[in-house]
């Protein structure tokens, strides 16, 4: 064993013996004030004392060094009280050293980066960090919630199920805002986070996690071999648990083989090393999630850098090195401050040269325990004690004059501040008090089995170690060392360094492993002590359980771990039961009278820490949510004022206010008359648009269809719609007939991509056989519709003069490429959607601003407007076309009066199943037109449908209002909406009845067509 | 999840849709002489409707609509994920055109 990591705990009068004076340092400036780490050791451990950084807990001035972790400068600074627990506000402690920590939490950092329930083991200390406690109010030491605790025995497991059942009603107003204030975590800080989260793939032969001794041997033999490997590491520098164990590696110090072992990795560059990496979650294909902080160790992310980093790694294998984790011991008073795990001391120790206390008492079940009392001896520190429950003294710790007491901790006295002393109960009954302000605790190890078990691997308990060690992995995952239940440095070196080696092969790395590194293989021998009576033991410190809390869930027959996890809350806190589980489990088997592997385990879940919302959303936020997609006249339109809608992913120009109008009304209603009587445009190109070519394109699209398209001449457009295969209406929109063998199809703009889809499904699944191909061709085409009595007028300015567009020349329907003035080519269409006299125009998508300039310059004469999708709307509902809000998924063609267009002569999709009797049935609800009796009425969609004289309800309703506008034509408001028996009721007045604002008023069922029944406009 | 798009290689679960069994074949509403099935109905209803839910390798379709755009016969183990075979659809791709009633 090596001595390089000695010291002397400071003296009461002198609280501070530093080798070398901070404040003296010519590299730093400010003057630290130095007093205050009064359990900082002189010497040793892994932090810079070069280095001393400032730092606040609630609001008090301290000072820590470079390479402290918050909780190691706080125990430096001897600071006991951390927090208040959740439930019964006690006093709490740092626990541990690690992940696991479930009493030290606190709200790191201010204003809109206050983050909340930051565990002060994992945060690494810098300069000016400010930490707040949690829970407590006014302040940690004062806190008036304190009296939950005298009223414990009401706060026993299932108290909230059984006290605030009744009256429901008050849960919501009373019950749950007050828990919520009296038992409550940190607070997020309700501002939107000014930092950026990123988002990240990499691709590995192999994947270790962790970097003790274990990983280490794991990444150096697959490295050393050349495969591709990626070290995880969640700490900020690799080692694992040697940053922490005094001992030999290949006759070396530990820390000399360690600074070895980094400068070899360093040097293959096919390792790449990933510090303050989590690895948080397994999924399918080898996948796992991980997170790396990248910037949790500053104050403020340097520009242009994120926060954090959400990785996912795929990995041909992976070694899972992650160690394990100390069990506490549930006896009672096991809780306060200055109770701590045994590991955690010596990590306290060795690598932060911080001394948790000055009396160190010991209460161990196990051999490992001891080694914490060898190396507070170290250290120089006093060992109060040993209470080894088993009663011995191990091998290899008989000549270092400890002294043993046999039994165990059945009391541990003080407060606030921390342990004053503690009761020794031998195995007689007979009870000692000891003085100690620290009482290190050892229940022996568990294996970290969490990321072999996120699959439904169930861990497997091994009574010799007393402990689960992983079931079945998930392909191609191992785990070994602690992590697999070997507990001894040997053992993880050579099974880190096998598994390594064999991964490594496996992905076809040819070079050598090189030799296993030789370690010490030490014994480790333990005899569970499950519970000690007395007063409150816990179990869940994060929660507030107690060996009690668990003992009562069985007795009320919540006996399996599901039901006690549920019912105690044990385990469910944001430490999810790290340090818990396998004590409340153990309890439960001892209060069931089964054995440990009978009772089981709960189901373990990813993630394995906690990952922030920001973290999984990355850059997803806020404008950037989803992507966006803009029309190729956007910028255009944006220049000119438009108001933008989102419809699925693009951005839609809505209306063009101008000045002086009041609303969205007033602009709209301009719109459409200026379209009606003279000329408008609109984009139109989000519609989704495939190219169908081929010999067989005219039968593909009879399959597709209802209506027929073969037929279909060349240079013709013509509307049709798709049914599902159940039946039901799926789609519509004009598809045109280029050449004999090439159909441009268009689709609505929200099916444009699953259209695509289906149609891909038809032509390579349904009819392979057919001779016919398909490209998307949405994003290639910008697409006007010009509309209104001047558009051929406009659109004579627009082509070269050569172009015919007279009626003759360019009839309704009818589709052609035309030249433009300046001799660009265009495809025009002559189809309406308004109802008006209309043409479609289409240009590559990179000519859709010019396009849209030269539409306004064309049209100028005409005083030409340009018009948004809201008067789009109103003028597909004047002429009762129908859209998307009738396009429901659940109307038939026939619903939509389209019935005729179902082709008796031909298979289609949907054809057969649209004859089922339900989709045929005469009471349908089918299309119609509504007006309201009194004309100045506003009509409301989704209003529903009732009989004058019914009581509203499901009996009498009718159907609803599916699409409403004002009619600047008719002058008053107008709907389509979808009634029974529908169209045999043209000219009855029933009621639009809309219980959600109180609505109820006389309406007129009409034709759908409000403007233009004849058509004439459009042919015209 | 990964699966192995035989046009694009290997690639992650986000970039394909998942349809469902690959079991059922659309029936023919037309008999070949050209009659109306008489039980089109009942044989689109299965079709539209009846699905197995099998514990254990079973026959999927998945499109790679992030992809290659092409629909891929999986052969996936519905209780561990496990992919045993992913085949294209026999339209898939720029192929030929595949014969009437070509195995999918
Ligand atoms: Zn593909």
């Amino acid at each position: 064993m090596s001595g390089t990591r000695t010291g002397r705990i400071s003296g009461d009068a002198a609280p501070l013996a530093f080798n070398e004076n901070p404040a003296a340092d010519s590299r730093q400036s400010r003057s630290v004030p130095a007093g205050t780490q009064s359990h900082r050791l002189s010497s040793g451990g892994q932090i810079d004392r070069k280095h001393p950084l400032g730092f606040t807990f609630d609001g008090k001035k301290m000072v820590g060094f470079a390479g402290d972790t918050l909780a190691s400068a706080l125990v430096a600074n001897g600071v006991k009280l951390v927090g208040r627990s959740f439930k019964y506000h006690r006093p709490r402690g740092i626990l541990t050293a690690g992940a696991e920590e479930p009493n030290a939490l606190v709200e790191l950092r201010g204003g809109a980066r206050r983050e909340p329930n930051t565990r002060a083991t994992t945060a690494e200390l810098y300069d000016g960090l400010a930490a707040q406690s949690q829970n407590r109010w006014p302040s940690l030491r004062h806190d008036v919630m304190a009296v939950n605790s005298l009223f414990s025995p009401i706060f026993v497991a299932g108290f909230y199920y059984k006290t605030f059942m009744w009256p429901a009603k008050l849960w919501e107003k009373l019950y749950e805002p007050a828990i919520r204030r009296a038992a409550g975590l940190g607070k997020a800080s309700g501002e939107a986070d000014p930092d950026h989260y990123e988002k990240a793939w990499a691709h590995c032969d192999v994947l270790v996690v962790g970097s003790g001794p274990a990983g280490l041997a794991a990444a150096l033999a697959a490295g050393r071999a050349g495969a591709r490997v990626i070290l995880a590491e969640e700490d900020s520098r690799l080692g694992g648990r040697l940053l922490s164990e005094t001992g030999e590696i290949d006759g070396k110090p530990v820390a000399e083989w360690l600074a070895d072992a980094q400068r070899e990795i360093a040097g293959l560059t096919n390792i790449r090393i990933m510090t303050r990496t989590a690895v948080f979650g397994v999924y399918d294909g080898g996948t796992y999630g991980a997170l790396e902080r990248v910037n949790d160790h500053v104050a403020v992310p340097p520009a242009h850098q994120p926060r954090q980093r959400l990785w996912r790694i795929v990995a041909k294998h992976a070694v899972v090195a992650a160690g394990a984790i100390e069990r506490p011991l549930v006896f009672p008073g096991n809780d306060r401050p200055g109770v701590m795990m045994a590991s955690a001391v010596r990590s306290y120790i060795n690598r932060f040269a911080a001394m948790p206390g000055r009396q160190v008492a010991l209460f161990t079940n196990n051999d490992d325990g001891w080694r914490t009392a060898e190396a507070v001896q170290r250290a120089g520190g006093a060992v109060a004690g040993v209470i080894d429950s088993r009663g011995v003294v191990p091998e290899g710790y008989r000549g270092l004059n400890l002294r043993l007491l046999s039994g165990v901790v059945s009391e541990v006295n003080g407060g606030v501040d921390g342990v004053r002393g503690i009761v020794v109960r031998d195995a007689g009954g007979r009870t000692q008090q000891i003085e100690a302000d620290c009482l290190a605790m050892s229940g022996g190890w568990n294996p970290n089995v969490a990321l072999s078990s996120f699959q439904r691997g169930r861990p497997a308990w091994r009574d010799d170690i007393a402990a689960f060690v992983p079931g079945q992995c998930p392909p191609g995952m191992v785990m070994v060392g602690a992590a697999g239940g070997d507990f001894s440095l040997a053992a993880c070196l050579r099974e880190g360094h096998a598994a390594g080696a064999v991964a490594a092969k496996d992905c076809g790395a040819k070079g050598m492993a090189g030799e296993v590194p030789r370690g010490d293989d030490e014994g480790f021998a333990i005899k569970p002590l499950w519970h000690v009576e007395g007063g409150k033991a816990f179990v869940d410190f994060q929660h507030d359980v107690t060996a009690s809390d668990v003992k009562l869930a069985q007795r009320e027959g919540f006996e399996s771990v599901e039901h006690l996890k549920r019912y105690t809350t044990l385990g469910m806190a944001t430490d999810q039961g790290k340090l818990s589980n396998v004590n409340g489990l153990a309890l439960m088997a001892e209060a069931t009278g089964r054995d440990i592997a009978d009772t089981g385990t709960t189901i373990y879940r990813p993630p394995y820490a906690p990952v922030a919302i920001g973290a999984l959303a990355g850059h997803h936020r806020d404008e950037n949510f989803h992507a966006w997609r803009l029309t190729p006249s956007h910028h255009w339109a944006a220049a000119r004022g438009a108001v933008f809608v989102d419809t699925g992913l693009w951005k839609r120009a809505q209306w063009y206010p101008v000045a002086g109008e009041k609303d969205w009304l007033e602009s709209v209603t301009r719109e459409v008359l200026a379209v009606r009587n003279g000329v408008g445009f609109c984009d139109v190109s989000t519609l989704g648009k495939v190219d169908v070519r081929g010999p067989d394109a005219g039968t593909f699209l009879d399959r597709l269809y209802i209506n027929t398209f073969s037929s279909l001449a060349v240079g013709k457009a013509r509307y049709g719609l798709m049914l599902r295969e159940d039946g039901l209406v799926y789609d519509d929109g004009t598809t045109s007939r280029l050449a004999e063998d090439h159909y441009f199809l268009t689709t609505t703009t929200a099916k444009a991509g699953p259209a695509m889809q289906h149609l891909e499904f038809c032509r390579q699944v349904l009819w392979p056989e057919l001779d016919v191909q398909l490209t998307s061709v949405t994003d290639q085409w910008a697409q006007f519709s010009i509309a209104g009595p001047n558009t051929r007028d406009l659109l004579k300015n627009l082509c070269d003069p050569s172009e015919d567009l007279s009626n003759e020349g360019f009839p309704f329907m009818g589709v052609r490429e035309v030249a433009l003035r300046g001799g660009m080519r265009a495809r025009l269409y002559r189809i309406s959607f308004s109802g008006e006299m209309a043409f479609e125009i289409g240009v590559p998508a990179r000519y859709g601003e010019a396009m849209a300039e030269n539409l306004m310059r064309a049209g100028a004469e005409f005083d030409v407007t340009p018009y948004g999708t809201e008067a789009l709307g109103v003028m597909r509902i004047e002429k009762g076309h129908v859209a998307g809000p009738e396009l429901s998924g659940t109307t038939t063609a026939d619903d939509l009066g389209l019935g005729k267009m179902m082709s008796k002569k031909k298979d289609y999709i949907g054809r057969a199943m649209a004859g089922r009797e339900a989709l045929i049935a005469p009471d349908r609800q089918v299309v119609v037109g509504i007006k309201p009796v009194n004309k100045a009425n506003r009509l409301r969609s989704g209003a529903h449908i009732i009989p004058k004289g019914a009581a509203p309800g499901p009996d009498t309703d009718q159907g609803y209002l599916t699409s409403v506008c004002y009619s600047p034509m008719l002058g008053h408001w107008i709907a389509l909406a979808l009634v029974e028996r529908g169209r045999e009721r043209h000219g009855e007045i029933v009621r639009a009845y809309d219980p959600l604002r109180g609505e109820d008023m006389e309406v007129e069922i009409t034709s759908p067509v409000f403007y233009d029944p004849e058509g004439g406009r459009q042919r015209g | 999840m990964r699966i192995a798009c035989p046009f694009c290689g290997e690639r992650e679960l986000g970039e394909f849709t998942y349809l469902g069994d690959a079991a059922p074949k659309r029936p023919l509403a037309f008999a070949a002489d050209g009659a109306e099935q008489p039980d089109a109905q009942d044989l689109f209803f299965d079709y539209v409707y009846l699905r197995d839910n099998i514990a254990g390798d079973m026959n999927e379709r998945w499109y790679h609509g992030g992809g290659c755009r092409s629909w891929l016969t999986v052969t996936r183990n519905t209780t561990t994920h496990e992919i045993k075979a992913v085949r294209a659809a026999p339209g898939a791709g720029a192929q030929k055109p595949a014969k009437a009633g070509a195995i999918s």
